[in-house]
């Protein structure tokens, strides 16, 4: 456990990551209601990732997600309510109801977006780098990426680009076993992904991303690094996510009983609440406190969501070009 | 003040002037220092035909060479232009968008729309285009239809040297991103050049010559093919109007329209193929807006729907010239 955390630290990513987990569980029951429009991919489970890295990082800095971008939103602190809206197709939603739940952004704090697009975001966020770089504002970029984008040429590519231009980077792999229905020991041929860092030059870090204490650390460690202009970390954190590939996916790749058996064992916030009650840091009673707080927040989000307005046909056409 | 510059010279000149007004206006690309790694020699290329030379020497690390790694680089001015940055950022080969087309497609031209209207991405992609250099099949394509399809993308087409100036500083200042598109063969070309800063707006097309009975709508490079045919015809007692769109987005289709309302007939030159065009959208256009004002059918006068030959004498079949142009009026006269 880490000394640098302090009580009111601890309870930050224990909220962090019980608002990621109900907006996430909420989402999977409002998804089979047939109210939610599109594909919607959820990230639960693998909350202590999005959480122990974030909590390094400020407004200045940048991240760029996947389309399992909801954890990484919150994480990076977007509003809540902004978010369902979104997700809901509302003109109160992030991105004005023309983004959904795969294009949530908010650059005013350094979120630059999910992206539907896997493998997309390393190059931007090695834009977001340079631009740092230029600025000389201390920035930090983190690169969300899947085990299934780590094999695109984008992300090598921008690894390359990255440790050529030493750039304040984090490629931050999401190791969660299934790139679609695609176990991760038939895509990637070597045990770790992080392993692929030494071809470019870089630190290679593997660490487990159900304990979000050994995430922090070595988040930390590598925002360290890129602050202080010693280039980018590959940092690979393995977990897992708890629903299919998106909803509606009936997971027939997935052995009987995974998803269950992962949730009593590999839990993140189990495995929190119990090292940080150990240690005497926080006590349970703080920790339900919080849980009745995210869960009326939720809720919260899901009424006003619902009876939110939709966008007009004046909204269409707007936002193509800046200038008309 | 006036004087003669190539093409090549006045986007370098737009560039160095840019750099020198905007300290956040950095360029990016494969050898656009030039010579780096190699015996510590710097400034050695400027970029593989050299428009970006000097500008190392001016500017320093605003001027950055990259790996062969379009979609890492593309994507990475992208990015620095979503964070305050004004790259521009050269592709070399227009042809070789193919390797980083989602950067551009997906990213660059969506942020805005997508993100509900918050995002800027002022990034200017440069690259060559276009034939004539028995270049073949991958280095000789036009490809800005590709481009225009896509809303979020503006996309431009300077025709000489001064308009490639004015018009690469207007790209640079533009705060949407732009595809700016060079053609190889005017490199050499002279022209008039200011020396002071200026812009050309986007969407506003140039009458390069006035007449009463052609419309002559020509893109880039076809410009000069068109007013050529246009001098030849003159001589034969037939005036076309050349008009220089400059922009294909946005296209001004007001001068297009308003032009063919005078002259009833409409020629349209594009060195592209010509199914799903900006030769077959402007004909579009001109259908839908002007049919009335019609004597007669549109005539297009592109290259044929096959990729680009080397040979040659293929080659020169190949592209439109002054000759298939005076040939198309005078079908339609």
């Amino acid at each position: 456990m880490t000394s640098q955390l302090k009580k009111e630290d601890l309870l930050r990513a224990y909220r962090t990551m019980r608002e990621i987990r109900e907006f996430e569980d909420r989402l999977h029951i409002e998804f089979a209601t047939g109210k939610i429009p599109g594909f919607v991919h959820l990230y639960s489970g693998e909350e202590a990732v999005a959480t122990g890295v974030c909590m390094h990082l400020t407004d200045e800095d940048r991240i760029s997600s996947t389309h399992r971008g909801h954890g990484h939103c919150i994480a990076k602190g977007v509003d809540i309510h902004g978010m369902m809206a979104e997700i809901y197709g509302k003109k109160t939603g992030t991105c004005g109801g023309k983004g959904g739940s795969m294009h949530i952004a908010d650059l005013e704090k350094g979120m630059m977006g999910a992206n539907g697009i896997v493998g997309a975001g390393p190059p931007l966020i090695c834009g977001a780098a340079l631009a740092a770089k230029f600025k000389g504002n201390g920035g930090v970029g983190v690169a969300f990426f899947g085990d299934g984008a780590s094999n695109q040429g984008t992300i090598l590519e921008s690894m390359n680009l990255a440790s050529v231009w030493k750039l304040p980077v984090i490629f931050l792999n999401e190791n969660n076993g299934y790139a679609e229905s695609t176990g991760v020991s038939y895509n990637v041929p070597t045990p770790n992904i992080a392993d692929r860092a030494a071809g470019f030059g870089m630190p290679g870090v593997t660490v487990d991303g159900n304990d979000f204490f050994a995430v922090y650390e070595a988040a930390g460690e590598a925002i360290r690094r890129a602050r202080a202009g010693e280039g980018p970390t590959l940092l690979e954190c393995k977990t897992q996510r708890y629903f299919g590939h998106f909803e509606g996916d009936a997971m027939t790749y997935r052995p009987n009983g995974e998803s269950q058996n992962l949730r009593k064992t590999k839990d993140c916030l189990k495995i929190f609440a119990e090292k940080a009650i150990a240690a005497g840091l926080v006590t349970a009673a703080e920790l339900e406190a919080i849980d009745k707080e995210v869960l009326a927040l939720i809720e919260d989000s899901v009424v006003k969501a619902l009876a939110a307005p939709k966008p007009t046909a004046a909204d269409l056409l707007t936002g193509v070009y800046v200038s008309y | 003040m006036s004087r003669k510059l190539n093409y090549k010279d006045a986007i370098n000149e737009a560039l160095s002037q840019e750099m020198a007004r905007d300290e956040k206006v950095i360029v990016i690309g494969l050898d656009v220092a030039g010579g780096r790694g190699t015996q510590g020699v710097m400034d050695a290329w400027g970029g593989v035909l050299g428009v970006t030379k000097g500008l190392y020497a001016k500017y320093g690390d605003r001027v950055m060479d990259t790996p062969i790694s379009e979609s890492a680089y593309i994507g990475s001015a992208v990015g620095a232009a979503a964070c305050g940055m004004r790259p521009v950022v050269e592709m070399m080969f227009a042809d070789f968008l193919g390797v980083c087309f989602d950067q551009l497609m997906n990213q660059a031209a969506k942020f805005r729309y997508m993100f509900g209207g918050t995002a800027e991405t002022p990034v200017v992609c440069r690259m060559m285009y276009g034939g004539g250099f028995r270049g073949a099949a991958q280095h000789s394509q036009c490809l800005y239809s590709i481009f225009a399809h896509i809303p979020g993308l503006k996309v431009v087409l300077p025709s000489t040297p001064a308009e490639a100036k004015g018009l690469l500083i207007q790209s640079i200042r533009d705060n949407d991103p732009v595809i700016f598109m060079e053609h190889k063969a005017l490199y050499a070309m002279k022209g008039e050049v200011p020396e002071e800063s200026y812009t050309i707006p986007f969407g506003q097309a140039n009458i390069v010559r006035e007449g009463k009975d052609v419309t002559i709508v020509a893109l880039g490079r076809m410009v000069h093919m068109a007013t050529q045919a246009a001098a030849s015809l003159a001589k034969a007692g037939i005036e076309c109007e050349v008009i220089d769109p400059r922009t294909i987005s946005p296209l001004d289709t007001a001068t297009i329209i308003k032009s063919v309302e005078k002259t009833g007939r409409l020629v349209v030159v594009d060195e592209s193929h010509p199914r799903a065009s900006m030769a077959g959208d402007i004909s579009s256009v001109v259908a839908q807006e002007a049919f009335g004002s019609l004597k007669g059918a549109i005539k297009l006068v592109t290259a044929p729907h096959t990729p680009v030959p080397f040979s040659d004498v293929l080659e020169d079949l190949y592209l439109p010239n002054a000759a298939k142009i005076e040939a198309a009026v005078k079908a339609i006269i």
